[in-house]
């Protein structure tokens, strides 16, 4: 394992995912190369890096619906591969390419995947979520008639259910307007602070990025190029923004990431 | 196994029933077509043979008893095929779910809808056609379980089959209870098989029902060893389709088969 491909939160706190030298490869394809990295309790890391960087392989298989080629994913203190089941019932995950059966309504679905995930005082629950996403003159729709801006919010509140320790988050708000996603960013803020959830947020906008997350790994040919915070990095690496980083880095990825970590 | 989430399967076919009422037909509408069609052929029958031979009950019985062990796969392969229909793949298997407790609320959700359907045989095979499984007495419940069992491991193997192959493969799996048929020797003796079909029948357990039908019909009685060996071929044959699903699933977690899986990205 390169030793600079490795990246931790400062927090003293057990990490809410630890993933340790992953390597995932599809034949000669590598599609993750010995990544490692953790997110912290109450942490936002955003997984930065252009198309086929690895970023939806690394959140499959600490999903585990991705078996590694080596290394390995925590989540809390539970190791995936060997108690997935308890391991995934701590987590949750919300993506654009994941959405909940169009054949059941809002509420069906809401209740289908609580008692999936063993939730207690479901209904409360189901009625707490209804409400927080404004969904509730939605309960009886079929999500298969929703705008994909009301699917998303469906698909954040499945995603909240479980009170989850750890929250994945692939383009969360890539369908919404404006406001909505100005609310989910804010609502995500608010989770990550209040219930100490660690989120791993995926996102093409740069803006957002800045925004939201307290740390940020670009990723490119499935190695962690760069880590820190997205507002100091761009400055550090003579980009005007995120976004101009994100470009040099899509662009131009380094022969050896260890260069740029100098 | 955890009660929630199998409970959570069957709550899904549940709502699925309830949202459109047009899924509820498949479940008695072709039995009752194939009932009357071979009542009318066994009252055909015993209109113009010799007496002696009982086709309402060799002949009607044979159908009902052999569809249900068909509805059984049907139903249960049907409730895995909601969850490629929609898509529902990385939401399902990205939970806490375990593969038993998921496939033991398939097994569930198809046994419940088939018995649905048994209720329709009856009711149309019984007062209609004078079918009668008194002859049979307790075995009929020896004979339930075995075609139930045999039709669990086929739906097993088929949602397999769809996870391995995509879903186009859907159309594989349809025929295989009238594959099996001319093995399971349900129309008539094992006997008049060919010897090889003779050595295939013996692994399936729906011939030792249909071959303990007919003897019990004819006023002979029902061994012991073939209803052992019905009730053995079966607890393996449903442990075999279970270990295969689990490779099969495996196999999908390793290659990323299961992280892409849908209609469009699956040939």
């Amino acid at each position: 394992m390169n030793a600079r491909n490795h990246y931790s939160s400062d927090s003293g706190a057990p990490a809410a995912l630890r993933v340790r030298a992953l390597r995932k490869n599809y034949g000669e394809l590598q599609a993750v190369d010995g990544v490692s990295f953790e997110v912290g309790p109450g942490e936002i890391v955003g997984l930065l890096g252009p198309n086929g960087a690895g970023k939806t392989t690394i959140i499959n298989t600490v999903l585990a619906v991705l078996a590694p080629s080596s290394g390995s994913i925590r989540i809390g203190n539970v190791d995936v591969a060997r108690q997935r089941s308890l391991a995934l019932a701590r987590t949750n995950f919300a993506a654009v390419y994941a959405s909940l059966p169009g054949n059941l309504t809002v509420a069906q679905n809401l209740r289908f995947f609580g008692l999936i995930y063993g939730v207690r005082s479901l209904s409360r629950r189901i009625e707490e979520l209804l409400s927080q996403f404004t969904l509730q003159a939605l309960r009886d729709t079929k999500c298969g008639v929703l705008s994909s801006g009301e699917l998303t919010r469906v698909a954040l509140a499945k995603a909240l259910l479980n009170r989850p320790r750890l929250l994945l988050l692939d383009e969360p708000t890539a369908s919404l307007d404006p406001a909505a996603a100005r609310d989910t960013r804010a609502a995500i803020r608010a989770l990550a602070r209040d219930t100490g959830c660690g989120v791993l947020w995926t996102s093409h906008n740069m803006y957002e990025v800045e925004e939201v997350c307290d740390r940020v790994l670009f990723l490119s040919h499935g190695r962690i190029l760069l880590a820190g915070d997205p507002r100091a990095l761009p400055a550090a690496h003579g980009a005007r923004n995120l976004e101009e980083l994100f470009i040099q880095l899509a662009r131009e990825p380094l022969a050896h990431p260890a260069e740029q970590l100098a | 196994m955890r009660l929630k989430p199998v409970a959570a399967i069957l709550l899904r076919q549940w709502y699925l029933l309830r949202g459109s009422p047009v899924r509820a037909l498949p479940m008695f509408a072709w039995v009752g077509i194939d009932i009357v069609l071979w009542g009318f052929i066994s009252r055909f029958l015993n209109s113009v043979t010799a007496a002696g031979i009982n086709f309402t009950a060799v002949f009607l019985g044979a159908v009902l008893l052999w569809d249900l062990c068909g509805r059984v796969m049907q139903g249960l392969t049907t409730a895995f095929l909601e969850d490629v229909w929609s898509r529902n793949f990385l939401n399902l298997f990205a939970s806490p779910l375990r593969i038993p407790e998921y496939v033991t609320g398939l097994v569930i959700a198809s046994i419940a809808t088939s018995m649905i359907g048994l209720a329709v045989m009856l009711v149309l095979a019984v007062p209609v056609f004078g079918l009668s499984f008194l002859a049979l007495g307790a075995h009929l419940a020896l004979f339930l379980l075995v075609l139930y069992g045999f039709g669990v491991s086929l739906g097993i193997v088929a949602s397999a089959m769809v996870l391995r192959f995509g879903p186009a493969s859907e159309w594989l799996v349809w025929p295989i209870p009238a594959l099996l048929s001319p093995f399971c020797a349900v129309f008539y003796p094992l006997t008049v098989l060919p010897g090889w079909m003779q050595s295939v029948a013996y692994l399936l357990p729906p011939s030792y029902v249909f071959e303990g039908m007919r003897a019990l019909l004819e006023g002979r009685p029902f061994a012991l060893l073939p209803a052992l060996c019905a009730l053995t071929l079966t607890a393996l044959e449903i442990a075999l389709a279970g270990y295969c699903f689990v490779r099969v699933y495996r196999r999908a977690v390793r290659t990323g088969l299961l992280a892409r899986y849908s209609a469009e990205t699956v040939s």
